[in-house]
């Protein structure tokens, strides 16, 4: 076994006083399997030590939340005795090293932290960040991921229902991969990892042990070099076939009462899986390394817990059950052992060959795990933009621009690649502003949706953290869904630097002043630190995959206008923030000033008043207004039916009544556009008429029209002519 | 009718095409895993969409080997009705149940999208519920769908009027552009010399229900279940 | 006993993928590659120690499954 030196001890990522604590909960020097294990355990991507001080004090409960952060996912009811249960995960590093398989395992790593508790997956986004169009690498990085997802998801049966996909500079080097997951259960039979039952087997099943991904966990939490490149042997290979096999035979076997506790193996893998589930139930484990089912000879200790081999799940059975679960998974053809027992004596204990290879106490090791307070400095306040100062350009030019740019174009390429009908209940495909999904057998559906304004929340991280919930927020409410609770996923740069560590506690703010306002508590998440590559650090990045509920599907509108001669209403204030905006940045060219400022108040008016129209069948269509502004809004609500428009727009400056940002706005179509006017007063709501459907081109006061045709060209091209 | 679906490890379309059927035809089906060598008597038999054996090798070439296939051969010989959709076609192609083969699509990619199909024959079980001629809309979901066969076995199934579908445009016109895939001859399913066994690629299951976008896959169910009822 | 398997497609076959390799290597500037075909290539381990019968063993396996002879021929390796 190799010594222990301080080299050793920083490739594995610890402090020299992280070191000394392993040293004084040991009360001798690990050996090489040992310190392997603390590596892991107490890496960022495990601890989440420079984050946790600050996500606790999000908000993490509401009536409905059946189980908030700290398990594998998160768990709101949506009534008759069901839970839809979701998060999101980024697998950002291992997808710029290699795109197909990076993407690909991360679906099948939040597949599987979702059915492990029980639950059917029903329904896939992901959000996606890359650098520049331009940029060397990006076309292929966006080729890979796209088809890693799709080659994953498509197998699996899963449908890949929404998301985002943005390009930007600052992930030239470290691109985002953020997936999500959500699934159903029965309120009854959901799963938790706490091991309980002194003596209980502990089994593995699923794959085989290979050497891939040792030392991802440890990987994810180091800033890139350029030499980072060569890691790529240690980067996972996904297998979804056998991940298809693995849920079924799990969701047969959790029909059944044999399961006490049940973990995926993740990050990490063996190690972090059988430590939580030991740690959360207060006891020990004994595993016979022997006995885990590998691929390859000659694997050390080191190797097999710290593999990261996909498929793979640990659980704790009821005793006298083994043989049910093993004709589950035998049937299933899959791997199915029986490695180890639970203990009373708060120690891991690894035994291989009949010597004992390491043995650690649980409870210290997690305890003790480090929490970090890292200093923190706050943004600077950015001056806003005086519309006036920004140059006029034509409408119909600038809003080609926007929505036939690298931005604002069309995302079908992407999508299309995404098997987004497989099961047999989407009802709102992706192009929306949230996918719909029927629950299976009923007429209640999930609305989804995955947001976040990233150059918002680095020119103000704490409006633009509120921004990102709130968006998602009024993405489910423009289908009319209630919005139920969001999962988080934050990806920043090296909290070790304290402007960084800054946008992390300004966005948490913001962030949990939207959930508050908003009724839409956080369920769980994921943190992605030390996205950087030489010091540059990506756009901060706090992406929320949120979740609403819709009574009735048949009730939901799309974005699409349904008919011609429907009155068009503005919900919400005038257009009048630059700042920040696509049309600052891509038509006047200054991506600059303050991003617009979210009235949680009027969020939650606007909002609670637009879902009483859909619901009231009072809308025939519905969009909410974003990057962009109005006329992009009213332009997707086109092209999405091929019926044109007509917008009347007054004012000092016609581009930031157009284009201007302002939040909390939502436009509708609707044939009686009296009752809404009518209704909105009464509320307190800003709304006016804003215009009518109709015709085949979109006009803005009654002149300069561009036809719908030209209009879904600009939109439809971009993309494929760029991966052409 | 009596009707099965066949499940083999990696089917993921197996419930949805159940509950298509039960939609359609208010019974649902049996479902058969792929280990069992026997079947009870039925009317049709349907190998449905997904990825069994995780499509590796060949889309299609392990499940044709299951246990199970034996029996759906042998009742397909019967003239029990097999409908092959997708993956269940390119099982039939790779169990010699259909001609051809299908391969990778030519852009490389995965595509799921609603196509435009012509109805080319309604003279069969399966496409009676259509005119000759329609333009149907029914989604693909698929990365190996581009139908190949040698210029004589095409002509063969054109001269015996056995392609089912072929990918068009809105006027029914078989082009090039309305080609997803780069099938031969904008081929996206044909019938066997009996016109009993079907086999397509696209998927009538998805659009059976006005929910979820359309209803154009439909008659192909009420058909099967008005002739083998 | 080792045997390989090589499996390619016929000749007149269009192949995608082969064509998507040729233009990544022209995007290379690898001039001068002219048609690219691609193939499987597969390994198997096998009992039979008699190379004639290993090898008519080997050749029902890539008629029975390991290739489509519709579009695919094989050429098989035996390595003792």
């Amino acid at each position: 076994m190799p010594a222990i030196t301080p080299e050793i001890v920083a490739e594995h990522g610890l402090s020299p006083a992280e070191y000394e604590r392993v040293l004084a909960i040991m009360g001798r020097e690990p050996n090489i399997t040992e310190l392997g294990i603390f590596s892991v355990m107490w890496s960022e991507h495990c601890s989440y030590k420079s984050s946790k001080k600050w996500l606790k004090t999000l908000p993490t409960t509401a009536p409905w939340v059946i189980c908030g952060p700290g398990e594998n996912a998160g768990v709101v009811d949506i009534g008759d005795g069901q839970a839809a249960i979701f998060k999101m995960e980024s697998h950002n590093h291992p997808s710029f090293i290699e795109p197909y398989q990076g993407a690909a395992t991360g679906v099948g790593g939040i597949l599987r932290d979702v059915f492990t508790m029980g639950a059917r997956p029903v329904a896939n986004l992901n959000a996606l960040r890359f650098g520049a169009p331009e940029h060397a690498k990006t076309r292929h990085l966006v080729a890979g991921v796209v088809a890693g997802i799709g080659g994953y998801g498509n197998c699996v049966g899963v449908p890949t229902v929404g998301g985002e996909v943005e390009f930007h500079p600052s992930y030239n080097g470290n691109i985002l991969v953020n997936a999500m997951t959500i699934g159903i259960a029965d309120t009854d039979n959901i799963f938790y990892s706490e091991a309980s039952g002194v003596g209980n087997p502990v089994v593995y099943v699923g794959s085989k042990t290979g050497r891939d991904g040792i030392h991802g966990a440890t990987m994810a939490s180091a800033e890139f070099s350029e030499d980072s490149e060569e890691k790529r042997p240690t980067v996972q290979v996904g297998d979804p076939f056998t991940e298809k096999l693995l849920i079924e035979a799990c969701l047969e076997l959790m029909a059944t009462d044999a399961i006490v506790a049940i973990q995926d193996m993740g990050a990490a893998g063996l190690t972090s899986s059988s430590f939580e589930m030991a740690s959360k139930g207060g006891l020990g484990v004994e595993i016979d390394l022997d006995a885990v089912p590998v691929r390859e000879t000659g694997m050390t200790p080191y190797e097999i817990m710290l593999s990261e081999s996909q498929e793979r799940m640990l659980m704790v059975l009821e005793p006298g059950k083994e043989h049910i679960a093993k004709a589950v998974f035998d049937k299933w053809e899959l791997d199915f052992s029986i490695i180890g027992r639970l203990t009373d004596t708060g120690r891991m204990v690894l035994t291989m060959g009949g010597a004992t290879v390491a043995d650690l106490p649980i409870d210290p090791l997690a305890q003790a795990a480090p929490e970090y307070d890292r200093p923190w400095t706050p943004g600077e306040k950015l001056p806003e933009v005086a519309a006036a100062d920004v140059p006029e350009r034509p409408w119909g030019e600038a809003l080609l621009t926007l929505i036939g740019g690298p931005q604002g174009s069309s995302r079908r390429w992407v999508w299309e690649q995404y098997d987004h009908m497989v099961m047999g209940d989407t009802v709102g495909r992706p192009g929306g502003d949230a996918a719909l999904v029927r629950i299976h057998g009923t007429k209640k559906g999930l609305a989804a949706t995955s947001d976040v304004t990233p150059r918002y929340v680095a020119a103000d991280a704490h409006q633009g953290g509120r921004q990102a919930v709130a968006e998602a927020w009024r993405n489910l409410t423009a289908v009319g869904a209630t919005p139920l609770a969001i999962t988080d996923n934050m990806n920043f740069g090296n909290p070790e630097r304290p402007a960084i560590m800054g946008q992390f506690v300004e966005a948490i703010k913001g962030m949990g002043e939207a959930c508050i306002a908003l009724d839409f508590p956080v369920v769980s998440g994921n943190v992605s630190l030390y996205n950087e590559t030489n010091g540059e650090a990506i756009l901060p990045t706090p992406t929320i995959g949120a979740i609403g509920l819709m009574p009735d599907v048949e009730q939901s509108v799309g974005i699409g206008f349904a008919a011609p001669d429907q009155a068009l209403v503005l919900i919400g204030a005038e257009g009048s923030w630059l700042g920040q905006s696509w049309y600052l940045a891509q038509v006047a060219g200054r991506a600059e000033g303050a991003p617009p400022p979210v009235d949680l108040a009027a969020e939650r008016r606007n909002g609670d008043f637009v879902r009483g129209l859909i619901r009231a069948g009072q809308v025939s269509a519905c969009h909410d207004v974003s990057d962009g502004g109005l006329l992009v809004a009213v332009a997707e609500m086109a092209m999405a039916s091929g019926i044109g428009a007509d917008v009347s727009v007054a004012g000092p400056h016609l581009h930031a009544a157009l284009f201007g940002e302002d939040q909390a706005r939502y436009v509708v179509a609707t044939a009686d556009a009296e009752a809404v006017l009518a209704a909105a007063a009464k509320a307190g709501v800003a709304a006016r008429r804003l215009g009518a459907t109709g015709g085949d081109a979109l006009a803005v006061n009654g002149a300069d029209e561009i036809s719908v045709a030209a209009l879904k060209k600009a939109h439809e091209s971009w993309f494929p002519a760029y991966m052409a | 009718m009596k009707a099965a679906v066949i499940v083999f490890p990696g089917s993921n379309c197996d419930r949805d095409v159940a509950v298509a059927l039960k939609r359609v035809t208010g019974h649902a089906p049996r479902m058969i895993w792929h280990r069992d060598t026997a079947l009870p008597a039925l009317d049709l038999i349907v190998v449905p969409g997904g990825f069994s054996y995780g499509d590796y090798l060949r889309s299609g070439a392990m499940a044709a080997h299951s246990p199970i296939m034996a029996a759906v051969t042998a009742q397909a010989a019967k003239g029990v009705r097999v409908l092959g959709i997708c993956n269940g076609f390119q099982i039939l192609t790779e169990a010699g149940l259909l001609p051809g083969v299908l391969m990778r699509n030519q852009g490389l990619s995965f595509i799921c999208r609603d196509v435009l199909l012509k109805v080319e024959t309604s003279a069969s079980d399966f496409t009676a519920g259509y005119n000759a001629g329609q333009v149907v809309r029914i989604p693909v979901a698929h990365g190996d769908g581009n139908y190949f066969a040698e210029p004589a076995v095409l002509d063969r199934l054109e001269d015996e009027d056995r392609v089912a579908f072929r990918y068009c445009d809105e006027g029914g016109a078989p082009l090039e552009a309305a080609n997803p895939n780069g099938s031969r001859r904008n081929i996206a399913g044909i019938l066997n010399e009996t016109r009993t066994v079907l086999g397509m690629m696209p998927h009538p299951e998805r659009l059976a229900d006005p929910l979820l976008g359309g209803t154009d896959g439909a008659p192909m169910f009420r058909a099967l279940a008005a002739a083998l009822s | 006993m080792k045997a390989k398997v090589h499996v390619t497609l016929k000749q007149g076959v269009l192949d995608p993928q082969g064509k998507a390799v040729q233009h990544a290597l022209a995007a290379l500037g690898f001039t001068g590659v002219g048609d690219v075909r691609q193939g499987k290539f597969i390994e198997l381990d096998i009992a039979e120690a008699d190379p004639a019968k290993a090898k008519a063993q080997v050749e029902e396996m890539c008629r029975k499954l390991l290739a489509n002879t519709v579009i695919e021929n094989y050429a098989i390796d035996l390595e003792g």
